[in-house]
């Protein structure tokens, strides 16, 4: 196991590498030149030339290349073009109320949306199901934004449970932090909630039709038994993939969320510098994004032998 | 043949099953699927419950362990009486403790009815949780008794393994652990041996009597298997479109059968003894196999380690002739069919089909090649394209070997009329065939190819005994009108005696004996032949003529 999960973050080295290489591209082959971006419509050409100088921007590719790959394996990621700022500083900054935002999203929607599933399942063709069924439909088609808006109108202004918008980190304070990272994090879990109790209705249909869920029935084990300990840990493969999925996908809803509840988070920070051509923070954030999608996929995989033994690596 | 002759009238009733009547749920129009069944097991009996697929066997017993799929089936009339306990208008909390401490039941198929997830020890220990207020060590206790009165070996190993990791007889071993330990008064097997190999058969049959003997159990058994009717049965019912036409002791119903069902259920059990051999025609073998080999893995080259699945097998088969390869499940006949098929490439030894060797050539230049043989495989439910029709199955391909349309097309349904189709199953799809058709289908397409040697992979094991010998007659006639050689994998040595000219035993890969049938099974030489054929149940009884094998009286008298 421990000689698979070290094979597999070797495997991430080969796609983490393409992933810079597209990365360092990126600002090199785009329209524009970056130098004439940083120095502002006002700069003389010898402004320009100092500035490419300085940026390495006339030396060879591959040079240049080495060059801002050496610096970023030394977690060095340049400075951003608008405020001059260390990217790796901004990004820092940013990240704790992104992850703490799509942690608790994540445990929102499994801890709701699991149990939708498998009672939508075993209640399968009832009341219950086509309820469960609507809900998925509508989280769906339902636009983040709007769910957003709805949400703030309902507890924020009419009920006045919770703050409309911001953020505190937990540090300041376990109520301060739920009270403001609720509403964001019910606004991003309506998607997944529907995603996963849909793949948890189907993988859970599929095996309470199978003959060891008859046996368990059959020897007389408590219906409740028979759902959450034979069957849901059979359809769990599923289930952990979606959730895998659903994961990595959580960081293009949480632009939209942080823009709604005006939260400080790396949402934010991206749209604002692909806004304003910042490339250093647009890299910096290509490669966080691409890092997290690699680790979340090999979490999900070693997991699937937890719940599996006939999967083993 | 020594059937069992117990009186079992006086025993206590276990078991009274009057007038049930089991429809399509909230379809009471519908027609029923079991219309009126009676029932009744004593202490001790062992009661078979036989007939073909869709006589309602299965649904009998569930509906006895009120299992009944709800959305699919209901219970419509009648009275299933658990000694004076109603099970028919049980609440479902009172079925859930009736089941494993009253009524248990164990399936066919131990692999897929244990939960692939949870270690067996822990779902035996399961009942016990559920059922009993014992202590946790206390239940660990008894299961490893239990493991160990079923005969599991090493059951402190066993106890923490996960069933993939078992072999089939282990599997169904803890299936009746499970189904024991509380020591039900009724036990429910639905063809419990049907999935497994003959010697092992053998030995779960005798652990069910053994464990019956021991607690008293009263034993519903349902199988299609009359072999293995003839080896454990006090009683038999058997069971034809949901009633039951014929019930009588064992003895009886085997000796003088009043129905005109059951006879024709009995007259298709192939016999054991072989056949006559056929002569030998003067012709060059239309397959010769030589010292062929297939190593499953072993690292690059293939110099190390793998697993030898086919070693050394040689044998030709002539045109006209039949050609067995009998064995147990891992024995490797199905890998030798496969690589005469080319479906997998074989890493040695010669393949000659027509005088082509084809063992060792590439893909491309094995096309044109693979006209000359064709398959027909075990599956006939899986085995055909379920969105083509038939027609398109059977024209595909003649068609890409050049035939016009036209003509593939008349000759298709030429083809079917010679397998006893209709003629409009042309532009019918699969699933609107039962399996024994379909076979039929899966056989027309084999043929519409003229190939010079036909490949039967298990090709009659799937279906009921009755189209069994239908589908054998047909595979015959097809034969010798077109002369075609045959390749006949079997599991089943009465099936192998009925068609096969020359046999060859498989064991772990290896070739342990072959010969001429009418040899090697009446008088074989290796030790492991013999066990298999000293297993095949009721291997002393000639079904079909209703008396012993060899004209021998049939023998009075109790088991031990």
């Amino acid at each position: 196991m421990i000689a698979y999960i070290l094979k597999r973050l070797l495997a991430t080295i080969p796609v983490l590498l393409i992933v810079a290489i597209f990365v360092f591209l990126l600002l090199r082959l785009t329209p524009g030149d970056p130098a004439a971006i940083l120095a502002g419509d006002a700069a003389t050409p010898a402004q320009l030339e100092r500035i490419r100088d300085r940026l390495g921007l006339n030396d060879p590719l591959h040079v240049q290349f080495f060059t801002w790959f050496g610096q970023m394996l030394q977690g060095d990621l340049g400075t951003s073009l608008i405020s001059n700022t260390d990217v790796v500083d901004m990004v820092a900054a940013r990240l704790g109320p992104t992850i703490n935002i799509a942690l608790m999203t994540i445990v929102i929607s499994v801890l709701l949306a699991v149990p939708m599933g498998v009672i939508a399942a075993w209640r399968h063709r009832t009341w219950i199901d086509v309820a469960v069924m609507s809900f998925s439909v509508l989280g769906f088609s339902v636009p983040v934004f709007v769910i957003g808006y709805i949400l703030i109108q309902i507890f924020a202004i009419e009920l006045r449970w919770v703050p409309v918008q911001g953020y505190a980190a937990p540090t300041d304070g376990v109520g301060a932090f739920f009270s403001r990272a609720i509403l964001p994090s019910l606004t991003l879990a309506t998607i997944y909630i529907a995603l996963i109790a849909r793949m948890t209705r189907a993988s859970m249909l599929e095996v309470l039709g199978e003959d060891y869920v008859r046996t368990a029935r059959a020897k007389g084990v408590r219906e409740n038994v028979v759902l959450f300990r034979h069957a849901l840990r059979n359809a769990a493969v599923p289930i952990l993939t979606i959730i895998g999925t659903g994961f990595a996908l959580l960081i293009s809803g949480v632009v939209v969320t942080e823009s709604v509840f005006n939260i400080p988070g790396i949402g934010r920070l991206t749209v604002d510098a692909i806004l304003a051509r910042d490339y250093p923070v647009i890299q910096a954030m290509i490669l966080l994004t691409a890092g997290i999608y690699v680790m979340v996929n090999l979490v999900v995989d070693v997991s699937y032998s937890f719940f599996d033994p006939r999967i083993r690596y | 043949m020594k059937f069992k002759s117990r009186d079992l009238s006086a025993a206590r009733r276990i078991l009274k099953i009057r007038d049930l009547r089991v429809g399509l749920s909230g379809r009471p129009d519908a027609e029923p699927v079991l219309d009126g069944i009676d029932l009744d097991i004593h202490a001790g009996e062992t009661h078979c419950l036989v007939g073909e697929s869709g006589s309602g066997k299965s649904v009998t017993s569930l509906a006895t362990m009120g299992l009944l799929p709800k959305d699919a089936l209901e219970v419509q009339g009648g009275q299933i009486d658990l000694e004076g306990f109603e099970i028919t208008s049980a609440t479902p909390q009172q079925m859930r403790r009736l089941r494993a401490q009253r009524i248990a039941m164990i399936f066919q198929e131990p692999m897929t009815a244990l939960n692939p997830v949870l270690r067996v020890g822990e779902q035996i220990e399961e009942v016990l949780a559920m059922h009993t207020d014992l202590s946790q060590s206390d239940a660990k206790a008894r299961t490893l008794d239990i493991m160990e009165q079923v005969h599991l070996p090493d059951v402190d190993r066993i106890y923490a393994a996960f069933p993939h990791q078992l072999s089939g007889g282990q599997r169904q071993r803890i299936m009746i652990a499970m189904a024991l330990v509380l020591d039900p008064d009724l036990l429910i097997a639905d063809e419990p041996t049907t999935a497994l190999d003959v010697t092992t058969q053998l030995q779960i049959l005798k652990l069910i009597e053994e464990m019956q003997e021991r607690h008293g159990t009263a034993v519903l058994f349902i199988t299609h298997d009359m072999g293995v009717v003839a080896e454990i049965a006090d009683t038999v019912s058997v069971m034809q479109k949901g009633r039951i036409v014929e019930r009588a002791p064992i003895r009886t119903l085997l000796t003088a059968p009043k129905e005109e069902y059951t006879r024709k259920l009995l007259t298709a059990v192939p016999n054991l003894a072989p056949r006559a051999g056929r002569a030998a025609p003067d012709a060059a073998a239309v397959l010769r196999v030589e010292g062929l080999e297939m190593t499953y893995g072993g690292g690059w080259f293939r110099t190390a380690g793998g697993v030898r699945a086919a070693q050394d097998v040689t044998f030709d088969i002539a045109p006209g002739r039949t050609l067995g390869i009998v064995g147990e499940s891992g024995s490797g006949k199905s890998t030798v069919a496969r690589c005469i098929m080319r479906l997998i490439d074989p890493t040695g030894g010669e393949v000659v089909v027509a005088g082509t060797e084809i063992a060792q050539m590439s893909r491309r230049q094995l096309g044109p090649h693979r006209k000359h043989f064709q398959i027909v495989f075990q599956d006939p439910y899986r085995s055909l394209n379920p969105r083509w029709t038939v027609a398109r199955s059977l024209c595909e391909g003649p068609i890409n070997f050049g035939t016009p349309k036209a003509e593939a097309m008349a000759r298709a349904a030429e083809l079917l009329e010679l397998v006893e189709l209709p003629r409009d199953a042309m532009t019918r799809y699969p699933h609107q065939f039962s399996g024994g058709q379909r076979q039929r289908i899966a056989i027309a397409r084999a043929v519409a190819m003229q190939p010079d040697l036909l490949v039967a992979d298990e090709a009659v094991s799937a279906l009921d005994v009755s189209v069994q010998a239908q589908v054998l007659g047909l595979l015959e006639d097809v034969q010798k009108r077109f002369g075609i050689a045959m390749l006949f994998i079997t599991h089943d040595l009465r099936v192998a005696a009925q068609i096969c000219d020359d046999v060859v035993v498989m064991q772990k890969g290896r070739v342990v004996e072959q010969g001429a049938a009418t040899d090697v099974l009446t008088n074989p030489r290796h030790s492991y032949t013999r066990s298999l054929i000293e297993a095949a149940p009721g291997r002393n009884w000639d079904f079909a003529n209703f008396r012993a094998l060899g004209g021998a009286q049939a023998e009075q008298g109790t088991t031990a």
